[in-house]
């Protein structure tokens, strides 16, 4: 019998009951749960007069809706009343529900609920994960199963325990080689998503493996897990390995002693066989990997920042030819135009993909010495977490940040979705971290180019997509 | 979810093709933090003069006294009568939640949009499935006979008018047993909580740092 993946691992040892036509009962370690997608789901408990199943599996946040400036205002910084009423009612849900630990907007432990659940060990090696965000997908950097699920869903965690789900197929992405210097966990992730596509992992879980995975930090195997939903799957996971262990040991809720000694032990061996057998296998090659840029309005649509724009004319298939060329009159860009030439209006370094401190580093690294050019509007930069935040401080990056002429904001999930203030204006261009670039997401108008925060701090330096392997680290 | 084994009631009939997810409950209303509440705003743009918004008061706004909805003679209605593909458009839950807030039970049409279908039966909304010739004997009949009123009969698969005739209806025995025994998908779940919790024991005993 061919041995076991990590994947059928993670599925077998949280397998609470199954049907005979595959349906399956899986059983949740850690719940997530921020107040956009809870509201409903904890007013359908309280209709039904039922109790959360178990209260010390839920870690709550707000970070949606929360405002990046003006804390000192408290809640009334929050100029939008419907989204104040949404931090609000977790407030109020939390309290009346309780959870294991809750930060709550204004927390110095707050942030956006993907970086908060690995940096205080909520999300350990070999859990079950879910959230009511597409993004979950991030915490299978530690060889956890987790995935984003529906309103009705969280509220069916929040009441069972459980889910019930069909086994997906296992696929495998293997990146081999060395990256090159100034080429990053996005990269990699953006050029995966560039070869297999949108809807290239569909009905999938992938595993990530290959030594160019196994050279990235845990903070790179976040962002690359971040970004798996972008290619259609709907869990991404890294076998664990000593840096697993490394990251996870001295948290606020990794185990100890003991209880840490025997979870090492288990957490060994979550690791696909050598014999394991795939549904599909993908593979890269480090050295072919450059800094990449989206042009368009799907993370699929991307390039090497030394490539051009693409010319619609020249694609085969129809239906892609019709949504080039969509993409292209959105993005006000033409056929041909060389992705350095692109100017942009703003800057966006943040997001759950791109928010942590080792992101921040690689900005300030070339913000260094330099100033945001002339024509950026705005250049933020927003940390994941309260922690972060004072990570950084401390490192001296907001200052670096501030005498280039970035603006050093607050954490959440900002302009990665413009549900608090921090938007787009229509028709502006900007460079950012986050992992969505569908027409509207940053703002209505707005235009979206994902890159890596090195590339993102090129480009608000030079006002243009710049390779930032060109751009020689500075002293201060 | 409320049990559905045999209802009587007022009926109203919407007489129009193709009801979307939208006219029943405008994308406004989303914003809700509440799965309660969107009854007053049920096919908000349909029943009122002006533009409704979330969490603004309702009552002294200006009705629109042609919609079904807002004729005396149907208040109270938990029929609804319907044509075809009713439900059709987004996949928003707020669309059986308003509805049956609102009072409806059970929508009698010629056919229904899928998405729509799932999100009701699960919310314990019965959407019943009627031939064109059935629908347009029950319309004509629904407009003629003031308080003009149907018993629906899950169990039997029967609707039946004031004068005693019966049509017969079809639905999936298991989503059947779900609406008969008010069970909706957490309480199906929740059928196994004794398998949960074994696994629940053998977890944390194999895994005692996810507790606590
Ligand atoms: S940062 Fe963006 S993608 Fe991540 S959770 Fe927030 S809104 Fe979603």
């Amino acid at each position: 019998m061919a041995g076991k993946t990590l994947y059928d691992k993670l599925w077998e040892s949280h397998l609470v009951r199954s049907e005979t036509d595959g349906t399956a009962m899986i059983y949740i370690d850690r719940h997530l749960v921020h107040e956009v997608t809870s509201p409903q789901a904890y007013e359908g408990l309280k209709l039904a007069g039922r109790p959360v199943w178990r209260t010390d599996s839920v870690v709550a946040t707000a970070d949606h809706n929360t405002p990046t400036r003006n804390w000192h205002l408290g809640l009334d910084g929050i100029t939008d009343q419907v989204s104040r009423l949404q931090v609000e009612t977790l407030d109020k849900n939390i309290n009346e529900f309780k959870a294991k630990v809750y930060f709550p907007f204004l927390d110095k432990r707050q942030g956006i609920v993907h970086v908060i659940g690995p940096e205080n060990g909520a999300t350990l090696p070999g859990m079950t994960v879910v959230c009511g965000d597409s993004h979950t997908s991030t915490h299978g950097a530690f060889a956890a199963l987790a995935f984003g699920i529906g309103t009705s869903e969280v509220e069916h965690v929040l009441a069972t325990q459980c889910m019930v789900i069909k086994k997906s197929k296992a696929m495998q992405i293997v990146v081999d080689g060395d990256l090159g210097l100034g080429v990053t966990a996005k990269d990699v992730a953006l050029a995966i998503i560039g070869q297999i596509g949108t809807a290239g992992g569909t009905g999938h879980a992938v595993e990530f493996a290959g030594s160019a995975i196994r050279s990235l930090s845990m903070e790179g195997r976040m962002t690359l897990c971040n970004m798996a939903i972008e290619a259609g799957a709907r869990a991404g996971m890294v076998a664990v390995d000593q840096k697993t262990i490394d990251y996870v040991q001295g948290r606020m809720f990794s185990p100890t002693g003991a209880t840490w000694d025997q979870a090492v032990t288990y957490w060994r061996t979550l690791t696909s066989d050598a014999d394991a057998q795939f549904d599909q296998v993908v593979r890269l090659r480090a050295e072919d990997i450059v800094p990449q840029v989206t042009w368009g309005t799907s993370p699929e649509m991307v390039a090497g920042v030394d490539a051009q724009v693409p010319d619609p004319e020249k694609e085969s298939n129809p239906v892609k030819r019709e949504g080039y060329a969509r993409a292209l009159q959105y993005m006000n860009l033409s056929a041909g135009t060389a992705l350095t030439d692109i100017q942009i209006d703003k800057v966006f370094i943040g997001s759950c993909t791109n928010s942590r401190i080792e992101d921040l580093r690689a900005a300030a690294a070339v913000a260094r010495g330099r100033k945001v050019a002339a024509n950026i509007l705005q250049a933020l930069v927003v940390p994941g977490s309260g922690l972060v935040k004072a990570q950084a401080e401390e490192e001296g990056l907001d200052q670096i940040f501030k005498a280039a002429g970035f603006e050093w904001r607050e954490p959440g999930c900002s302009m990665c979705l413009g549900m608090n203030e921090d938007q787009l204006s229509p028709g502006e261009r900007c460079a950012s971290t986050s992992n969505r670039n569908f027409e509207g997401r940053q703002g209505a108008g707005g235009r979206t180019h994902l890159v890596s925060p090195a590339m993102a701090a090129a480009a608000a330096v030079t006002g243009h997509f710049i390779d930032v392997r060109q751009l020689p680290v500075l002293e201060a | 979810m409320d049990k559905f084994v045999r209802k009587e009631g007022l009926v109203a009939p919407l007489d129009r093709s193709n009801v979307d997810t939208d006219a029943i409950i405008p994308k406004q209303f989303l914003k809700s933090i509440k799965r309660t509440g969107f009854g007053p705003n049920l096919f908000d743009e349909w029943r009122y003069l002006d533009r409704g918004e979330p969490d603004s008061d309702n009552t002294g706004r200006p009705l629109n006294a042609e919609f079904v909805l807002n004729r005396q003679r149907y208040e109270g209605a938990t029929v609804m009568l319907a044509r075809e593909n009713f439900g059709c458009g987004s996949s928003r839950e707020h669309a059986p939640w308003a509805l049956l807030q609102f009072g409806i039970q059970t929508i009698i049409a010629t056919s229904f949009a899928d998405i729509f279908y799932n999100n009701s039966l699960k919310n314990g909304l019965l959407l019943i499935t009627l031939d064109a010739a059935t629908i347009d004997q029950l319309f004509r009949e629904t407009e003629s006979q003031e308080g003009y009123r149907l018993a629906v009969d899950l169990e039997h698969q029967s609707v039946t008018t004031p004068s005693g005739e019966s049509f017969s209806f079809e639905i999936d025995p298991h989503r059947k047993h779900c609406m008969m025994n008010g069970l909706d998908d957490i309480g199906l779940t929740l059928a196994h909580a004794d398998q949960i919790k074994t696994f629940e024991a053998a977890h944390r005993a194999r895994q005692p740092w996810l507790f606590g």
